[in-house]
């Protein structure tokens, strides 16, 4: 980050019209920007374990104030995504597999290649773009928080989740296929079947659970996709979520702002790992035990 | 007179779809047994033994394909049921114990669950009953603690256990036919000894038909009442099981025979295997297929298939004889 030309002096400069050498020094020391790289960590680190992550450089109002307003939203749009991706990836993948190799099997497989080819800023923008050219209907994009108009939010968020969504369905699609085929060949399938029980009770009371858990896995590994995701569409869509502030931050090296939105990241990231090894435990009954 | 049997197996042929065209597994078997009545099937390994059990209850999966022949159960040729229909049968008028119990049973579903899933499916009854129904027979197969067991997992269970719990979901429905593939191979001598006789014990008691399925005289030996044995996805030689050892006909049967360790008590006498091969299925010879391997070999057993033939009341033979 602190190595990308351009820092903040010189935009900040660049907006203010005076640029002498002495004001770059005064302001570099009034942010604290003249110690060294590492000493500046330091004290990040340091502040960072009191709660305290600093101010933003340009609007001088502290990090966490800054996190605590944007990160909700954020989540929201993260779990709606979540909710749509698992609800299309699930039942679609399975669908394939008690399918395989048929014309439905071929088409929702060749709908998760081309939501994995896909990039979302792209779908994004024609959705922002196209149905205002043929139907003058665009989404909406005036934020209203949730506790104000929970209908009206929803309705916001909709259109940027089903797209973060439908982009992380594709690989969580093409894993529950495969493992549902992998789940289908086992011995205990087997055995139910020669209990007599139905295709869609076999699928259904002994092949799912067995076949979720390595989906669930995934789910963990795809969080950071889902934030890198929520950046771009948050950015195309006016959600002023964490997204936004990263991108904002990042253009205007606000550094401490940037340094915050990680410290989260990476603690989000921890956190839906956490709660996907737990989640195990309601999977798989061996873990259960242990 | 009615017809005493309870399953009779007509000329069944099977052929697997593979990379190298399509094989035929089973060629023109010819099977029955009545109820109360133990049959085994013996052969060695890839001689179509389970192919023909899981042809029964119409289990091939989409790679494999019955060419030819007729199943007839109670007097209706189960190839000729809709899938309703065949599942109306699967778990409950015939019921099917596999080879692995370490893998053949829901890892993720309770003991209990899975006995009595087709006392729930079958019987139409509430699971709470059904569940009542399952302490019951997981006593019958001597689990102890049962009733305690009932929510346990597969996995706490070891081998044998499961293979008991295995046992137990196949007599839920007091089927008229049992069909065992391998019940005991992946279990040590005493327990397989015990999961037999618990076996025989069953459906003795309950007037059912079982079909063994060993590679294993020596299971045979003590439990069969009649053996076929099979080579090459083919009957080579089939009698009561008296008659089979005290006098074996076709020369793989006597190859088998000789292959037990132990039969005659004595522990150290090593075990004969058969000179050569297993035959390949999709590269079967013209004649006999036991016929590279056969000691008595002639002429016409490389070029002619043998017919099973009647050679004494109750015993057939596919071979083309030797002196
Ligand atoms: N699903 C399948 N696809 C292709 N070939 C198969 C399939 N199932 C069985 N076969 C072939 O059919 C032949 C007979 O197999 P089968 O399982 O009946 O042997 P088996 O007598 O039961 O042997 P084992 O003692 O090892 O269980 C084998 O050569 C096998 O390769
Ligand atoms: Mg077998």
């Amino acid at each position: 980050m602190r190595l990308i030309p351009g820092d903040i002096i010189d935009l900040m400069l660049a907006q203010n019209d005076i640029a002498t050498g002495q004001d770059r020094a005064a302001i570099e020391a009034a942010l604290g920007l003249n110690q060294s790289l590492v000493a500046q960590y330091f004290s990040w680190i340091g502040a960072a374990l009191t709660g305290d992550l600093g101010n933003s450089l340009w609007q001088n109002v502290p990090v966490v104030d800054q996190l605590a307003a944007t990160l909700p939203i954020t989540f929201e749009l993260g779990l709606l995504a979540m909710i749509v991706a698992l609800s299309v990836a699930l039942p679609i993948g399975t669908y394939s597999a008690m399918r395989q190799d048929t014309a439905g099997d071929y088409i929702s497989r060749s709908f998760s290649l081309l939501m994995l080819a896909i990039p979302s800023f792209w779908l994004g923008t024609l959705v922002m773009v196209f149905p205002s050219v043929w139907w003058r209907w665009s989404p909406e994009l005036n934020y209203i928080p949730f506790t104000e108009d929970p209908l009206q939010n929803l309705k916001h968020m909709l259109v940027p989740a089903v797209l973060l969504g439908l982009s992380m369905s594709a690989v969580t699609m093409r894993m529950t296929r495969t493992m549902m085929l992998e789940v289908m060949r086992q011995d205990y399938i087997r055995t139910a079947r020669a209990k007599g029980l139905s295709e869609s009770l076999l699928v259904l009371r002994h092949a799912v659970r067995n076949g979720l858990i390595p989906v669930v896995t995934l789910i963990g590994l795809q969080a950071p996709l889902l934030i890198g995701g929520a950046v771009i569409l948050e950015q195309i869509f006016v959600v002023p979520g964490m997204g936004l502030l990263l991108l904002e931050a990042v253009f205007q090296r606000d550094y401490p702002v940037v340094s915050g939105v990680f410290l989260i990241v990476g603690v989000g990231v921890l956190l839906i790992n956490l709660l996907v090894d737990l989640s195990y435990g309601l999977l798989d009954p061996k873990v259960r035990h242990q | 007179m009615s017809n005493p049997n309870l399953l009779e197996v007509e000329d069944l042929s099977v052929s697997f779809r593979t990379d190298r065209g399509w094989v035929r597994a089973v060629d023109s078997v010819n099977l029955h047994v009545a109820p109360g009545e133990t049959l085994a099937i013996v052969g060695e390994s890839g001689s179509g033994k389970s192919v023909t059990a899981l042809s029964i209850l119409r289990l091939l999966g989409d790679s494999g394909q019955v060419d030819r022949g007729r199943i007839l159960f109670d007097g209706s040729d189960l190839l000729e049921l809709d899938d309703a229909g065949i599942r109306k049968i699967r778990g409950d008028r015939i019921a099917m114990i596999f080879q692995e119990p370490m893998s053949s049973l829901n890892p993720v579903l309770t003991i209990g669950k899975q006995v009595a899933e087709p006392i729930q499916l079958h019987r139409g009854l509430p699971w709470s009953v059904a569940l009542e129904h399952a302490t019951e027979l997981l006593r019958k197969v001597a689990i102890p603690d049962a009733e305690h067991r009932l929510g346990d997992y597969p996995h706490l269970f070891s081998g044998g256990m499961r293979q008991r719990v295995m046992i137990a979901m196949a007599l839920a429905c007091d089927p008229r036919l049992i069909i065992a593939d391998e019940p005991t191979t992946a279990l040590d001598v005493t327990v397989q000894a015990q999961i037999l006789a618990l076996l025989k014990d069953l459906t003795r008691e309950t007037n059912s038909a079982l079909i063994l399925i060993t590679h294993d005289l020596g299971v045979v030996a003590r439990y069969a009442d009649r053996v076929a044995v099979m080579y090459g996805g083919r009957i080579v030689e089939s009698a009561p099981a008296g008659e089979l050892y005290s006098n074996p006909q076709h020369p793989y049967t006597r190859g088998l025979m000789n292959s037990i360790p132990g039969l005659d008590g004595s522990p150290q006498s090593r075990l004969i295997t058969i000179e050569g091969q297993p035959p390949d299925l999709a590269n079967l010879p013209p004649g006999c297929a036991f016929a590279p391997r056969c000691p008595h070999a002639s002429n016409v057993c490389h070029d002619q298939k043998p017919a099973l033939e009647q050679i004494a009341e109750h015993h057939l033979r596919a071979c083309h004889g030797y002196e």
